[in-house]
């Protein structure tokens, strides 16, 4: 069991050690980047299995006993996050073989990217709140280096305000930590959860709040997300997808776990909070998509609509088990989709030569599989049955009304129909109007690869769409677990306190 | 005079090493500081010390090397690649780390080996001890690699 909880994190810390090892060779490198992501997949499936069938795995590291130690702990929604996370590195690990330059690739690429995921999989895994600070950092510095990779001028101006935004949001959680550790003397989230109760301070409510616009900030929640939409697009087009697929959502995580077993949602102001901040980001985010004409930065906006959705189904926790349990299809669901779109965004790049609407088009006559393996996600993205996006949408939703947040589901319906409006236009720009002219010719190279994973991931989408009673089956028995700490506690810190 | 002539003479192309009070002190620092991190890495479990800072002490020497002499100079007091030092690191903490995994522990846990010499009586010898070196090596490798890459782009 001790073994199932750390491999997550070992696989791609090992995988990256010895890519670095190995860095003078091409062959080498890909060759554990696609075994790196295929045995974390493998990692990733036994995790999930072991804790459906025995609730929370702990393992105590270094065997110092939970409340003084570090614990990771892989509860349903940890699993989940982390065979998403899997699923994702796997598929950029073999978009990657078949797009990155061989520039990139002696800058280090592959490394970092597994050093990425390492800091990804602890930050899902851990059980201590400073731990998860520390992972927040692994993976963040790794994300600095890849934003940059290749040091155009673009990624210079979206990496300064990406790398601002994201120590300050770091800072706070820093301070909120500290804070935390003054109050209640324990680090460990079990154990803080049991002292917290105990503590009757105002300062409990500052806490929570400094948590949330730090996490906010992470997660690209309204109205810290502007950093997003400007540096999304300027990294290699793998890079992109893979944060586009996982770094938002390890804030959402976060936001999950600390909201749910720390600070419950009992108190009004976090629950007011939540609710506007669900709301102003899924409508501020496809407003902001609508107004753009670049491939990725329309991509781009869109995350940050829908973490919105994922936010929602948080705020509604405390008064509906089903709404946290479409939050959570919700991340199952978008991890892949968003992932996907940036990977088709990329070979429209390589066949054409231009993320612009406007120098786009005539795709569909071109390339109809193309087409298809796009509207696939964008149909998905926008909630069109029978694919993952409308069961997701459906459940938050239903979750909503039986909640009686009457408002926020006609937000969320009213998102839903913009998202569609997005999704129509690039479907128009790049795939139905003639192309303009003078088009740039394909770049040259295989793409054998590229459109092998985005058929991949494409399929996964159909498949949760299909059995999307399955899905809600887990994402209800995660949500389920999430809403009763007592859990959660008992099996890190022992017999029930 | 004798002892003059070992330090090395200036390099004419680098503004920085006309320095002969930097060459002559880098020159007596490099073994001291180095010497200084091997202390720091070995009293590390039990008492302040430890991987990370050794390796922060480490690569101060290097940088003091760097820039009394050159960074090819830097690069040969470290002998290898400093980003090879960072994956061996890597590689001995996770080993370190990975032994634990092996009698069904979690990752991590110490393991002590002891053994007694003849001169300096018991010692003990873990994994703890492989994890710092670990460290030691990565925070190096990774200083190192900044510290000369940035020396670099500015010649």
């Amino acid at each position: 069991m001790n073994l199932l909880v750390i491999l997550p994190i070992l696989i791609p810390l090992a995988a990256g050690a010895l890519s670095l090892l190995g860095r003078h060779s091409q062959r080498v490198q890909g060759a554990l980047a696609v075994i790196g992501g295929i045995a974390l997949v493998i990692s990733a499936v036994a995790l999930l299995l072991a804790t459906w069938e025995q609730g929370h795995i702990v393992s105590e590291l270094g065997s110092w006993p939970a409340p003084f130690g570090i614990v990771l702990v892989s509860d349903l929604l940890a699993a989940i996050m982390v065979l998403l996370s899997a699923v994702t590195s796997a598929a950029t690990a073999f978009y990657s073989l078949g797009s990155i330059s061989i520039a990139h690739r002696k800058a280090g690429y592959f490394p970092l990217m597994h050093l990425l995921l390492a800091g990804v999989n602890g930050a899902f895994l851990t059980g201590d709140i400073f731990n998860l600070y520390v992972w927040f950092e692994v993976m963040l510095v790794a994300s600095f280096s890849l934003l940059i990779l290749g040091g155009e001028r673009a990624q210079m101006e979206g990496a300064i305000k990406y790398v601002t935004l994201n120590l300050v949001s770091s800072a706070l959680f820093l301070s909120a930590v500290g804070l935390l550790y003054g109050l209640v003397g324990t680090l460990n989230m079990a154990d803080i959860a049991v002292k917290l109760g105990e503590v009757d301070s105002g300062m409990t409510t500052v806490i929570a709040m400094l948590f949330m616009v730090a996490f906010g900030i992470k997660a690209a929640a309204f109205p810290f997300f502007f950093w997003l939409p400007a540096s999304y697009h300027t990294p290699q087009v793998a890079v992109s997808a893979l944060f586009a697929g996982l770094l938002t959502k390890v804030g959402v995580y976060a936001l999950f776990r600390v909201f749910t077993l720390i600070f419950g949602m009992d108190d009004p102001l976090i629950h007011q909070v939540l609710l506007w901040g669900a709301g102003l980001t899924m409508v501020t985010g496809v407003l902001g998509a609508a107004a753009q004409f670049e491939f990725r930065r329309i991509l781009s906006f869109h995350i940050v609509s829908q973490i919105g959705y994922m936010m929602m189904g948080l705020a509604l926790a405390s008064v509906s088990v089903l709404a946290l349990a479409g939050g959570i299809f919700y991340i199952i669901h978008h991890i892949i989709v968003k992932a996907n779109l940036f990977f088709v965004s990329g070979l429209v790049y390589r066949l054409r030569g231009s993320y612009e609407l406007k120098q786009l088009g005539g795709l569909y006559r071109d390339k109809p599989w193309l087409a298809l393996l796009f509207l696939i996600p964008a149909l998905s993205l926008a909630g069109m049955p029978p694919l993952s996006g409308f069961f997701g949408k459906f459940i938050v939703i239903r979750g909503g009304v039986e909640a009686g947040a009457w408002a926020l589901v006609a937000a969320a319906l009213l998102v839903g129909l913009l998202t569609l409006y997005s999704m129509t236009k690039i479907w128009a720009e790049v795939f139905w109007k003639a192309a303009p002219e003078n088009t740039a010719c394909a770049a040259s190279g295989s793409n054998t690869l590229l459109y092998a994973t985005v058929a991949g991931l494409a399929l996964i989408t159909v498949a949760i769409g299909l059995g999307a009673q399955p899905v809600l089956v887990l994402s209800q028995a995660a949500a389920e677990q999430l809403l009763d700490p007592s859990l959660y506690i008992t099996a890190v810190l022992g017999e029930a306190p | 005079m004798t002892r003059e002539r070992r330090i090395p003479p200036p390099d004419r192309n680098a503004l920085r090493t006309q320095s002969l009070i930097l060459r002559t002190t880098g020159f007596f620092l490099l073994p001291l500081l180095l010497l200084f991190a091997l202390f720091l890495l070995l009293r590390g479990h039990n008492a302040p010390g430890g991987g990370f800072i050794a390796g922060l002490v480490a690569s101060a020497a290097i940088a003091v090397h760097l820039f009394a002499m050159s960074e090819a100079g830097a690069r040969r007091v470290l002998r290898v690649d400093p980003r090879d030092l960072i994956a061996w690191g890597l590689i001995l903490a996770l080993a370190a780390g990975v032994i634990g995994l092996f009698s069904g522990q979690p990752f991590l846990t110490a393991h002590w080996l002891t053994v007694s010499l003849p001169v300096f009586g018991e010692l003990k010898l873990g994994s703890p001890l492989l994890f710092d070196l670990g460290v030691f090596l990565v925070v190096l490798g990774t200083a190192s690699t900044i510290i000369i890459n940035l020396a670099e782009q500015d010649t």
